[in-house]
Formats: C-alpha cells, sequence, structure tokens
C-alpha cells in the first residue's frame, strides 16, 4: 500500500515538476528572449504546439497500454501528399478532408492488424510503416508541393479568433483534448488502457479484450495523424510527401516528458499536455534565438532520453535509501 | 523464433535433429533471399543488359559493404533483443568527422582515418550502451533520442558547410575506389567484418551469450551471464561499425555534409530483419544479415536500371521488413503447432 502511494506522490511530484518548469521557461523566455512575450509570437507557438498535441493524445493511450506508434509522422505524410494529388484531380476539398483522415484510419488498422492480430512487436511493424508511409508519399506526390488550397480554408486555420491571439483550431484542439482526456481518464475504455498497460494477462484475464482495445487505439492513431496532415497542409498551404518529417520524436518526447511511462500503465493526459507544451515553448525560444532546427533536435533528443533517465534514477536512489535505512535499524 | 531454435524435427528422432532443423531454418531464409536475388537479377539484366556491367556490379558491391556493415552491428544489438536506431547518425557523424581531418591532415595514412572513424562511432555507441545499462532507458527510447542528437551534432559542427572530394586527399579517395586483386578495398573490409563478427557469434562464448540473452534476458542472468556488460558492448561494437561505416562512406563518395547517412537505419534495419534477424532477439546470423544488405542493395539498383520511380525504394524498405517479421511470426506459429501435436501424440 505504502508502495503505491510512493508511486502516487512520485507522479504527483513529476507532473507538478513538469508545470514548474514550464511556468519558468515561460516566465524566463519572456524576459531573456526578444520577441518571445508578444502575442503574435504566442499565436506562432500554439500553432506550432498544435499538430505534436494533437498526435500525441492518442500516443498516451498507446504508450500507456505498453505499446507504440513511430508511423505517426509518416502518415501525416502520406495524408498530406494525397490531399495535395487529390486537389490536383479536381476534388472538392470538402470531401477531401474526410478521405484524408478515413485514410489515416486505415493506415492505423494496418498497424494494428500487424500488432494485434499477427501479434508482432509493436516498435519493428512501425519502423516498417514508417519506412513505408513515407515511401508511398514521395511516390504519390514525388518531391513536388501543391500549394493552391482554397483560401478560406488556408486562413481559417491560420487565423485567429475575433483577431486576438488565440488561433481558430486551439478550439476543435481542446474539444478533441476534453474527449480523449474523459475516455482515458472517466471511462471502462481509460481504465482498460491502464489495465493492459499494467499486465496484459491480468487484464485479458479481467475480461477486457485487450488486442481489440489495442487495435482501435491504433486506428485512432492513424485517424488523428490524418487530420494534423490536413491541418498542417492547410497552415502552410503546402502538400509536401516531406511534410512531418521526423516529428514522432517530438511527440514522444513530449509524452514521456509528460510522465508517461514508457512501460505502460502510467500516464495522465493533463501531464501530456503540460509535456507538450513546454517542449514547444522551449523550441519556439531556441529557435528566436536562431538556433537551427537541427540543433533543436540535440534539445529534444536529450529530453526524450532525460524523461525516462531522471525517474529511474529518482526511483533507484529511494530503493537504495531505503535500503540502507533498512540496514540501519533491523526489522526483527 | 527461439522455439525454432532448440525444436527437433517432427518425426525425426536423431540427436542431432535439433540442429539439422535449425540448419534448415536459416538455409531456407537464406536460399529464400539467394533465389529472390537471382530472380531480380535475371529480370532486370535481361530488361537492360547495362545492370551486369563491370560498373554496375561494382556499385553493388560498394553499396552493401557498408549496409553490411552497418547490418552486422544492427544484427549483434537485435540479437540481445535490443534496438540501435542511431546507427545513421553515427554514420553521418563519423563521416563528417574523418572527412574534416583528413581535409585538414592531407598526409595521414588511411588507416589513421579507419581507427579515427571506428573511434567516433565507438564513443557514440558507448553513449548508447551506458544509457541502456546504467540508465536503465530501453534501447527505443536511447537511440531515437540519440538518432536525432547525433545528428544535430553534425548540422551543429558542420554549420552548413560541405567537405568537397577535391579537397580531401587522392590516397583516400584512392582507398574507396582501389581494389585489391580486383575486389575493392570496401568490400574485403566488410567481409572481414562479417567473418569475424560471424566467427564470434558462432563459436565463442561471448557470442553464444547474446544470443541466451536475447532469448531469455531473466534466464540468462540466472545463468551468470554478464547481462549489463554484454549489453553495452553489443552497442559499443554496433556504434564502432557504424563508425567504420562512415569512413567508407566519406572514402567512397568524397562528398560529405551533415545529412549523410539521413535515414539509413531504415536499410539497416530492414536489412538485418529481412536477412532473419528476429526483432525478438536470440536468433538470426550475421550472414543473413549481410545477405539482406546485398538485396536492398541490388534493389535499389535494380529501380534505377529499369526506370522505376526512385520513390519506391523506401516504401520497399518498409514492406520488406513488415513482410520479413510477418513471415517469421507466422513460421514460429505453424511451428509451435507442430510442436505441441508432435507432443501430443508421444
Amino acid at each position: 500500500m505504502s508502495d503505491s502511494g510512493n508511486r502516487l506522490s512520485r507522479l504527483l511530484s513529476w507532473d507538478a515538476a513538469v508545470v514548474l518548469v514550464t511556468v519558468i521557461v515561460l516566465v524566463v523566455a519572456s524576459g531573456a528572449v526578444e520577441n518571445f512575450g508578444t502575442s503574435r509570437n504566442f499565436t506562432f507557438l500554439l500553432l506550432d504546439l498544435l499538430p505534436i498535441a494533437l498526435v500525441a493524445l492518442p500516443m498516451t493511450f498507446i504508450i500507456v497500454t505498453g505499446e507504440i506508434d513511430l508511423s505517426v509522422a509518416s502518415t501525416l505524410g502520406l495524408t498530406s501528399a494525397v490531399m495535395g494529388s487529390l486537389w490536383d484531380a479536381g476534388l472538392s476539398i470538402e470531401t477531401i478532408i474526410p478521405l484524408c483522415i478515413v485514410l489515416g484510419a486505415v493506415l492505423g488498422a494496418l498497424n494494428g492488424f500487424f500488432v494485434t492480430v499477427l501479434k508482432l512487436p509493436s516498435l519493428a511493424v512501425t519502423i516498417g510503416t514508417l519506412a513505408l508511409y513515407r515511401g508511398l508519399a514521395f511516390v504519390v506526390l514525388g518531391d513536388g508541393a501543391v500549394a493552391d488550397f482554397p483560401r478560406v480554408y488556408t486562413t481559417w486555420v491560420t487565423g485567429t479568433i475575433g483577431d486576438g491571439p488565440i488561433p481558430n483550431v486551439l478550439v476543435p484542439l481542446v474539444v478533441v483534448a476534453l474527449i480523449f482526456g474523459v475516455v482515458l481518464h472517466a471511462t471502462p475504455i481509460g481504465r482498460g488502457v491502464f489495465a493492459a498497460g499494467a499486465g496484459e494477462q491480468a487484464a485479458r484475464f479481467a475480461g477486457i479484450r485487450t488486442g481489440r482495445l489495442k487495435f482501435w487505439l491504433y486506428v485512432v492513431s492513424g485517424a488523428v495523424a490524418g487530420l494534423a496532415g490536413v491541418l498542417w497542409t492547410l497552415r502552410y498551404s503546402s502538400a509536401r510527401a516531406d511534410n512531418g518529417f521526423g516529428i514522432e520524436l517530438a511527440v514522444v518526447a513530449a509524452v514521456l516528458l509528460g510522465g508517461v511511462s514508457i512501460f505502460g500503465g502510467k500516464g495522465t493526459l493533463p501531464g501530456v499536455l503540460a509535456g507538450v507544451v513546454l517542449l514547444a515553448s522551449l523550441q519556439n525560444a531556441l529557435r528566436l534565438q536562431d538556433v537551427s532546427n537541427e540543433a533543436l533536435n540535440i534539445v529534444t533528443g536529450v529530453l526524450l532520453i532525460v524523461s525516462v533517465l531522471l525517474p529511474n534514477i529518482v526511483s533507484s536512489a529511494r530503493t537504495a535509501l531505503r535500503r540502507r535505512r533498512q540496514a540501519v535499524t533491523p526489522e526483527r | 523464433m527461439t522455439v525454432t531454435k532448440e525444436a527437433p524435427v517432427a518425426g525425426e528422432t536423431t540427436v542431432h535433429s535439433g540442429r539439422s532443423w535449425t540448419a534448415n531454418v536459416f538455409k531456407a531464409r537464406e536460399s529464400g533471399i539467394v533465389l529472390a536475388l537471382i530472380v531480380l537479377v535475371a529480370f532486370t539484366a535481361t530488361q537492360n543488359s547495362r545492370f551486369l556491367s563491370g560498373q554496375s556490379i561494382r556499385d553493388i558491391l560498394l553499396g552493401t559493404a557498408i549496409l553490411a556493415v552497418l547490418a552486422v552491428g544492427q544484427a549483434i544489438v537485435m540479437i540481445t533483443r535490443n534496438i540501435d536506431l542511431s546507427v545513421g547518425s553515427v554514420l553521418g557523424l563519423a563521416a563528417f568527422a574523418v572527412g574534416s581531418l583528413m581535409r585538414d591532415n592531407p598526409g595521414l595514412p588511411v588507416i589513421v582515418a579507419l581507427l579515427a572513424g571506428l573511434a567516433v562511432g565507438a564513443v557514440c555507441g558507448l553513449l548508447n550502451g551506458a544509457l541502456v545499462r546504467f540508465g536503465q532507458v530501453p534501447a527505443l527510447v536511447v537511440t531515437l533520442g540519440t538518432l536525432y542528437a547525433f545528428r544535430g551534432v553534425s548540422y551543429f559542427w558542420a554549420g552548413g558547410q560541405q567537405i568537397n572530394a577535391d579537397k580531401l586527399p587522392a590516397s583516400f579517395l584512392g582507398f574507396g575506389t582501389a581494389s585489391v586483386l580486383g575486389v575493392p578495398w570496401l568490400v574485403l573490409i566488410a567481409v572481414l567484418v562479417l567473418v569475424l563478427a560471424g566467427i564470434v557469434l558462432r563459436s565463442y562464448p561471448a557470442g553464444r551469450e547474446l544470443y541466451a540473452m536475447g532469448s531469455s534476458p531473466q534466464a540468462a542472468q540466472l545463468a551468470g551471464i554478464r547481462v549489463g556488460r554484454n549489453t553495452s558492448a553489443a552497442f559499443l561494437v554496433s556504434g564502432a561499425l557504424a563508425g567504420l561505416a562512415g569512413v567508407l562512406f566519406a572514402a567512397r563518395f568524397g562528398t560529405v555534409d551533415a545529412a549523410a547517412g539521413t535515414g539509413y537505419e531504415l536499410n539497416v534495419v530492414a536489412a538485418a530483419v529481412v536477412g532473419g534477424v528476429a526483432v525478438f532477439g536470440g536468433s538470426g546470423s550475421v550472414w543473413g544479415a549481410g545477405l539482406g544488405a546485398l538485396l536492398l542493395t541490388v534493389i535499389g539498383s535494380a529501380l534505377a536500371v529499369l526506370d522505376i520511380n526512385q520513390f519506391w525504394q523506401q516504401a520497399i524498405v518498409g514492406a520488406l521488413i513488415l513482410l520479413a517479421i510477418g513471415a517469421d511470426r507466422l513460421v514460429a506459429v505453424r511451428v509451435t503447432k507442430a510442436l505441441k501435436k508432435r507432443d501430443s501424440h508421444v
């Protein structure tokens, strides 16, 4: 019992620490980095974190079940490429957008099929589809770009509410995040997700159909990545096969930074959103300092490793401390 | 996959059947690749005779040499049930480091370049291994992080500059193209790496321990195998080989920028997996990984000769990964079923 209490307090303190660090980064950057605190930059910050936040929502579910989906960035790229070529073919944008989301869901279903029906390790499967989907994106669109999307849509995606600092697209993001949060933390589905991650066999004995659950998580992950691909394309008004290249790193880093355990069974959605904000503001501040995107990846990569390394160090230090205490005061 | 390794074949009762069955499985996988290679080469050659020209074969062999060196390292890590996604970035970092070294010191002999590349790679591998071993961080997380971090270091260091072939000493560039008795140096080095790794994995305790760890880490620990030490050693070897591949890359292409080897990790994982190295660990051989590297390079070269959109290459790499792990899984399921049936009869 004390162990679970301990774990709870550790989790809470991790979440709190992430929020605290985020606040510190925001405050320091507003003071020290020129233009960081402007409302215009605030809008850009939110627009930048949008695709990562969106994809991080289903990724949280998947990592909590103890699996992973590395193919999200490629799914985003493939839907963007398909969106471009369908637009070129003369379809209306109102037809293309739902088609792209369905395409994402199908791509996710393929991942889900390999992981849950063939019971293959999700790491290997999604490395395979990472290559496959990105390759197909280039096959569909080559290295060109499609740019002439309808202005109504592109200006809505980049626009703000009442010309204030809040981007229009934040509204659907908040709605989707709320749905994901409620499902994860307040429904039987969410409990099933945690149970599957904590112990798959036990979860199955408890009557949770873990295979079916995971399959649908991959479908949702693909669909959300497809939606992110649509928004990405509209935001930059450019459908390209290399759109979103490498953002799986930022997504996984944000999720783990948000306190989700890579071993499954632990994590909260508010924590993940805090992780996304922390990562995005850090990147934004550094970018304003003229740090290149590639050099930024050093920061993201290190944060990814540290977000798993730090809890491990803390917990092994605690274990060592406890052992020493027990050695000093023998229990019997 | 571990089941297939230890399983005697149904119906045979000789003591040696287990071993011969194992051999058959590997033979099946390896002869499958060889068959695919023959069909692919024959078809491509009938479409375009240029495919079998001396220059084309040379290009394939040189490309295979670099990929095979990387695939050997990946196979060693994967056999221990880990993965090293950072190899492409380590290759890039080592290639840039060695390129700068040779550009600034044109008098240095080639062996120094090789050792420098090995050293750069070994440091990267050591870092990966230490994080996995002492930090208890899963290899996926560590090497996904260092995949981008090492690449970032290359960009930071290069700062947009590029090392051009005309700035590199002729002896170094010559090493990339020269041959001994008709065999290019790069191929000789790759074969040497393959043979050494193959022998150690097959016949030395150090190698067998890696298989034991991959089959069951807990059992290996209980059997007194120093799992932590061996894990970091596997990452060290993989990093060092990626560094070596970086030197080969720089010598072959002459032009190196910070992006060298971007995305190679996918080809390397594909080569190992297609070659029969199990993603669950505990099974596979570096020979298979080498054959996988050859197959991937031939596919890339055939696409160019057949005038097929080069962009198919990456999609094929992904499809091959899925195909290979899917096929392994189906074989494993079938073998388990066959074993159950046999056991119920006995």
